[in-house]
Parts: structure tokens; C-alpha cells; sequence
């Protein structure tokens, strides 16, 4: 009977596959097979090409050309200027002595906060998915609950986390309870790095949980029970068969984790507002106030900044590729 | 039969009123409120519709963010609405639908919104009408009166400093234990007036905008020192960075602030959300080296020339520039008004609320006591590239990112560069 029913759902696709294989054979007598490929390819080339080269290609023509105008053929033509800008500095380490301080501050802010975020939040849903993957009471429960924030918005979260640590919110509420005094955590530029990235590592954790979890249940149980037989510590088992089984998802963990954080804005634009003075002000919301905030929309100067930031993606992305497909990556 | 018969009569009727649906012209307006102005709008959107059966007007309401950062983008893109209201009275000047070939009485607006037409116009335009003051406004500041009382700390009289004040306000709150002594809405607009009072002239012999003068930096000092000892908190200036807009509506709501700059248009929302759980005055401007000002300032809705019907645009401007609408609607939003002919005639404020009713008075004698700088600051088209540079630098200055030397060098800097890439094309 299930048999039965299996079949009777399979029939439209049946159906379906029949009918295209007529015009599909028509189609690979034309192109030849070798064409087919790049035949299946096209819908995917051309919404790419549409939503990522093209962009890419504006937004050069952007960071070349000068002035307010929006069209760029308003916009006159001012070569690398805006790059000149970025990077015209006595000093590349003391943004103070460069022409846009604020871009370099920035740049330094976005490199402290990607360091600590991506440091903690790794070892963090290490530790999580670990917990999470030993037989211990309300597990489903648990999961559920390490993964939850990831499915709010990140207005909703730097909302809910402003609200717990303004001056009368929950936090300084319940230091002053157990006899502390307030502290206005959004003042003070360590406190202020410190929510943005606890925040930012408390909204996305789970999703990076799940990805180590599910490398951890990929992993052969007969080599803990081999381990076991041996004797094998827990640190020594821990260090010579979980983690090194888990690399190629930690792997991808890391460098996801890399790329999401070096492109961090709105949770740290709602919840601090890259303040105070520019404490936590990341290279995103740079780019945002020059070319959208302020009276003279500066396009090609954000277009420039926005370069800058494409490269730093795309070289996380060639660390990734090196990591991932290493040839003893499979082995490791 | 008699069931064909009738679909036929319901087709024809249809097809009939087609093209009658598709003669109607539909207007957008995009809107922000700061209380609630956009209902007393919408009331009269709905008579102008029924006046004008033709005529279908859309009432965007929009945040306020959405008209100083999304709008402009629009308007260079040719996608912005047929009217709105806007505060960058000068900076969009470009966009503006000059409105004289379609407007039946040119010499209505030319007598009653005259003073501020010049505020709408690009440079060198001398004759544009292109909108008018939906409210006119002048910064100054409100006190907890109440707290005073409290505190039996006598309020500062007309002609007292700024210095006068902080004192005060500093006394007052020590002996109530009162968190933020001084508040100051985070504007370079705000910061402006007593800035100007400190003899600050933000332009130099030829008009061109230099801001950093001897009064420009006596007020960035007094802000970096009133951050230093507390008289101001950090929570309001020191907390965000760039040149965003912060405002104290709701610590000054909850009686944690004794004195709040900001300006005219807060009265009817303090009336709406504080109305007599404390007095909250309005208070003179507080005077410097130079002079006891305040900056004025309103918001105006202009008609935009992308727009498909400028006709019937001007029409609707015409409607809403109306007298007996202009009076209905100061008088019901509590907005000081940006026409001659009221203000000269006086607006019967619909208010029993003692202290928006003193409010009110305070702010009118404000109006007659702005410096001439003002004016010129407020008229200039980049006046927000100065407003913003100072904000943001000196805001560095406070949370001790640099000094304030060399914040005043970088605002020079940001002033000289943004006005540069402006006139560069654009």
C-alpha cells in the first residue's frame, strides 16, 4: 500500500521528466554535451551577474568619479581620488594623522571587534554544541534555546539588549538590588565594545552551534568506543579524535563567522550607535554615514571605503578556500 | 435573459466609469509628525478630496530619519513624492517646484511666507515660490520649574548667562539627586544658538562659512567642561557617534533632566505626554559675550518638479496654504506659525495647558530676539555639512577621542572637503 502511494506521488515528476526529455535531446543535438552544462548554468550566471557583478562593476565607476549627482554620468570623472583619500596617512597605525581618521578608526574598531567576536563565539559553540551532544536532560530543549535568538532580527535584538542595559533597565536594576551602584555601560568605550560583541556572539551563536553539532554527531562512534577500550583520557580523546574530526566544520565555522562579522551594522548601529564619540563605530556604518547620512552624500567616497572592505571579504574568503580544500583537510 | 440584460448594463457601467478612474490624478505626499499634525493634515486631505473629486491625495507618514536620509536619495533618483515636508529647507532647494506659472495668487505667498521664501531657494534665485512653513521654530530651553520649587533654588532671570544657568541647574540638581543637570538635544542646530550667543559668527567677511571663531571654541570649551563635571551627561552626546540626532524628550518627560535645550516644537508633545505632572516652563534664551539667541529654523512643505501634475500640486499647496487652514492648523498643532498675516493677526491656541500656553509666549518673545548670524546661518543652503562637522568633532572632543584643537581642525577640514565634493558636480 505505502509502495503504492510512493509511486502515485512520484508520477507528476514522472510525468514531468517524459515530457522534457524530448526537447532537452533536441536541445543537446544542437549545443552538443558539451553545452549543457553551460545551458543549466545560464539562469544561475545571469541572477549573479545581475546581483553581484554588476553592483560590483557601479560601484567602481562610483569610487571613480566625484560630486553628489546620484547618475553617474552627472558624475565627473576624478580617477583613484577617493583611494588617495582613504589612504593618505603619516601613519597607518595612529588614524589621527591620517586625512579620513574616522575611516581608519573604523577599520582598527572593525579588526578589534572581529578578533574578540569571532575568537569567543568559536570557542563558545564549541563548548555549547559539546554540552549539547552528551545525553543530558531536556537536550531538545536546550537546543531550541541556544538557537532561538538567531531567528530575531537584529533590530529586534540590539532593542532588547538596550532596553536590559540602559541606566533604569533590567541589568543596573538588579546591580543596584544587590547593592551596586549604576553603571552607564553606553559611556564608556571598553563597556560599549564589550555588549557589542557579547550581543552580537549572544544573537548568532546558535546558528554555528547547530554546524559544529551536526559535525559532532558525524563522527564514528566506533572510534570513542576504540578509544575507550584503550583507556584513552577525555582531554587526550577531546584533542586527538573530536577535534581533529571537526576541523573541516570548524573550519567553515570560522570563516563564516569571519565574513558575517567583518560585515556587522545594525546590531551595533541600533544598540550603540558606533559610539560613544566613534568607540565602536565599524567600517559598515562608516560607509553608511558618508554616502547616506550626511548632507553631502559622498557615494564615491563609500564606494572607495566599500572597495577596501570587499577586499578584506575577499581575502577571508582565499584563507578559507586554502583551509577547506588543503589536500590533507579530509585526512585531518 | 433579464440575467444578460443586466451583466451588459454592469459592463457598460464599468466601462463606462473607466475612463473616469483613470482622469483621476493621484498625489503623494510624505509626511513626518512630531505630535499630531499629520491627523490634523489628514482632515484636510479628506476636504480637499471631496472639494476636489479629480484629485486622490496619498498621506505617507514617514519617520523623520526617513525625511533626511532616504528623501534626498529619491529626489536625485527622480522616484520622489509630489510634496513633502522637509527641514533641509535650502539643501534641497534644487528639487523644488517653483510654483508661480500654476498658482492663481502669487502675491498671497509673496506677503505672508516672503521672510522664509528665500530659505527654499538655490543661490542667486531671487523669486521662486516653492513652498511654505508648515511651522516656524526657535531653540531654546525648558526648565523643570517644579524641581526648582523643590529645591528652593531661585530660576536664573532674564539676562542670565549660560554659566548662570549651569550653576543653577548644577544646585538644583545636588539637593534632589537628579541625574542630568543640562541637556542639550545632540544638533549642531542646537548647539548653534548659544554658540552664536558666545559670539560665534560661522562666516567670515566674503559669507564664506568659517566656523571655528574665538565664540565657537568659548562654547565647544563650555560643552567639554560641563560632559567633564557632570553638568551635562555623556549619555546624550558621548553616546553615539557621527552626527546623529539625539534628544532628551524622555529623561525631561521623567523629570530627570532640570534644564533641556531643544525648541518650539516639542510644546505640544510635552503638552501630550508630560501636560501636568510637573510644570515645565519654557525659559529666555541664555546670554554670552555676544548676544541672548536662540537659532530659528521650521520645517517646510515644498512641491517637488518630478512631479507628473504640477497643476494640480499647486492646487494642493494652494489648499493647504490657505488662511482659515493654515490658522486651523497651528492652532491645533500648537506650531508657531510661518505666516505673516496669522502671526500678525495672533493664533487662538487650542490649549488649556498652562504651560504650553507660557511656552508658547516665551518662544514668540524668542523670535524677536534672534541675532541677524542666525538668520544668515539658518538661510545658508550647506548649513548642515557646519551643524553636522561641529557636532561630531566636538563630540570626539568630549569622550576624549582628540583634543579640541585639533577637533577644530578637522571640522574646518570636513566643512572645506563636503563643500568641495558638493560644488564638484551636484
Amino acid at each position: 500500500m505505502r509502495q503504492r502511494l510512493r509511486e502515485l506521488a512520484a508520477l507528476p515528476w514522472l510525468l514531468a521528466m517524459r515530457a522534457l526529455d524530448r526537447p532537452f535531446r533536441l536541445l543537446q543535438r544542437g549545443i552538443g554535451q558539451g553545452g549543457m552544462p553551460y545551458f543549466f548554468l545560464v539562469p544561475n550566471l545571469l541572477f549573479f551577474g545581475t546581483f553581484v557583478i554588476l553592483p560590483l562593476l557601479v560601484n567602481a565607476a562610483y569610487s571613480l568619479t566625484g560630486g553628489t549627482e546620484l547618475f553617474l554620468e552627472d558624475r565627473p570623472w576624478i580617477g583613484a581620488e577617493h583611494f588617495g583619500h582613504l589612504f593618505a596617512c603619516g601613519d597607518l597605525l595612529d588614524p589621527a594623522t591620517c586625512r579620513e581618521d574616522n575611516f581608519w578608526r573604523a577599520i582598527y574598531n572593525s579588526m578589534k571587534f572581529v578578533t574578540l567576536q569571532v575568537g569567543f563565539m568559536v570557542a563558545l559553540s564549541l563548548l555549547t554544541a559539546l554540552v549539547l551532544n552528551r545525553k543530558i536532560r531536556a537536550r531538545g530543549f536546550f537546543r531550541a534555546v541556544f538557537f532561538f535568538p538567531v531567528l530575531l532580527s537584529p533590530v529586534v535584538v540590539a532593542l532588547i539588549w538596550k532596553w536590559v542595559l540602559h541606566r533604569d533597565g533590567v541589568l543596573n536594576a538588579l546591580l543596584e538590588s544587590l547593592g551596586g551602584d549604576k553603571i552607564l555601560f553606553f559611556i564608556d568605550p571598553g563597556w560599549a565594545m564589550f555588549w557589542a560583541i557579547f550581543v552580537s556572539i549572544w544573537a548568532h551563536m546558535g546558528f554555528y552551534t547547530l554546524i559544529l553539532l551536526a559535525g559532532l554527531q558525524a563522527i564514528p562512534p566506533d572510534l570513542y568506543e576504540a578509544a575507550e577500550m584503550d583507556g584513552t583520557s577525555k582531554t587526550r580523546t577531546l584533542w586527538r579524535i573530536t577535534l581533529p574530526m571537526l576541523w573541516p566544520n570548524l573550519v567553515v565555522v570560522i570563516v563564516l563567522a569571519m565574513i558575517k562579522s567583518v560585515q556587522t551594522f545594525d546590531e551595533v548601529f541600533v544598540l550603540t550607535g558606533g559610539g560613544p564619540g566613534t568607540a565602536t563605530q565599524l567600517i559598515v556604518q562608516y560607509i553608511y554615514d558618508t554616502g547616506f547620512a550626511s548632507q553631502v552624500q559622498n557615494f564615491g567616497l563609500a564606494a572607495a571605503a566599500s572597495y577596501v572592505l570587499a577586499v578584506i571579504l575577499i581575502a577571508l574568503t582565499v584563507i578559507y578556500i586554502a583551509l577547506a580544500f588543503r589536500p590533507d583537510a579530509k585526512h585531518a | 435573459m433579464e440575467r444578460n440584460l443586466k451583466a451588459a448594463l454592469v459592463a457598460s457601467a464599468l466601462l463606462g466609469a473607466a475612463p473616469l478612474a483613470a482622469a483621476q490624478v493621484e498625489l503623494r505626499v510624505m509626511y513626518y509628525t512630531d505630535g499630531i499634525e499629520d491627523q490634523v493634515l489628514g482632515e484636510q486631505i479628506s476636504r480637499f478630496e471631496a472639494e476636489n473629486p479629480g484629485i486622490k491625495v496619498a498621506l505617507d507618514v514617514v519617520a523623520y530619519k526617513q525625511i533626511v536620509e532616504g528623501l534626498p536619495v529619491q529626489l536625485a533618483a527622480g522616484e520622489g513624492p509630489d510634496i513633502a515636508r522637509v527641514t533641509d529647507l535650502g539643501g534641497l532647494a534644487k528639487y523644488y517646484l517653483d510654483m508661480r506659472p500654476y498658482l492663481e495668487d502669487a502675491g498671497y505667498w509673496v506677503e505672508n511666507f516672503g521672510p522664509f521664501l528665500p530659505w527654499l531657494r538655490q543661490e542667486g534665485d531671487t523669486e521662486s515660490v516653492c513652498g511654505y512653513m508648515t511651522q516656524m521654530t526657535v531653540t531654546g530651553p525648558f526648565v523643570n520649574k517644579t524641581l526648582f520649587e523643590q529645591a528652593g533654588v531661585a530660576m536664573p532671570a532674564k539676562g542670565a548667562t549660560w554659566e548662570d544657568w549651569a550653576a543653577a541647574v548644577n544646585e538644583v540638581a545636588r539637593k534632589l539627586d537628579i541625574p542630568i543637570p543640562l541637556a542639550m538635544d545632540r544638533s549642531g542646530h542646537r548647539m548653534a544658538g548659544p554658540a552664536i550667543s558666545q559670539g560665534a559668527a560661522y562666516f567670515d567677511a566674503a559669507g564664506e562659512p568659517a566656523v571655528v571663531d574665538e565664540g565657537f571654541k568659548r562654547m565647544a570649551q563650555l560643552l567639554v567642561d560641563w560632559h567633564n563635571d557632570g553638568t551635562m551627561s555623556k549619555e546624550l552626546w558621548g553616546s553615539v557617534s557621527g552626527s546623529s540626532y539625539r534628544g532628551a524628550n524622555e529623561e525631561f518627560g521623567n523629570a530627570q533632566v532640570v534644564m533641556y535645550m531643544s525648541g518650539s516644537w516639542q510644546i505640544a508633545q510635552f503638552s501630550e505626554q508630560i501636560g501636568d505632572d510637573f510644570d515645565w516652563w519654557a525659559v529666555p534664551n541664555p546670554c554670552g559675550p555676544g548676544t541672548c539667541t536662540g537659532m530659528p529654523g521650521g520645517a517646510a512643505m515644498v512641491a517637488f518638479k518630478d512631479t507628473e501634475h504640477p497643476a494640480e500640486v499647486t492646487k494642493l499647496m494652494e489648499f493647504f496654504a490657505r488662511e482659515d487652514n493654515l490658522e486651523d492648523f497651528y492652532s491645533r498643532t500648537l506650531f508657531i506659525p510661518g505666516h505673516v498675516g496669522l502671526s500678525a493677526k495672533g493664533i487662538d491656541f487650542q490649549t488649556d495647558n498652562p504651560n504650553a500656553k507660557h511656552a508658547l509666549g516665551v518662544f514668540a518673545e524668542h523670535i524677536g530676539e534672534i541675532s541677524p548670524t542666525a538668520f544668515q546661518l539658518q538661510g545658508y543652503p550647506f548649513n548642515r555639512v557646519m551643524f553636522n562637522a561641529a557636532i561630531s568633532r566636538v563630540n570626539q572632543a568630549i569622550v576624549g577621542e582628540m583634543s579640541l584643537d585639533e577637533a577644530y581642525g578637522r571640522i574646518e577640514q570636513d566643512v572645506e572637503q563636503q563643500i568641495a565634493e558638493k560644488k564638484r558636480g551636484g
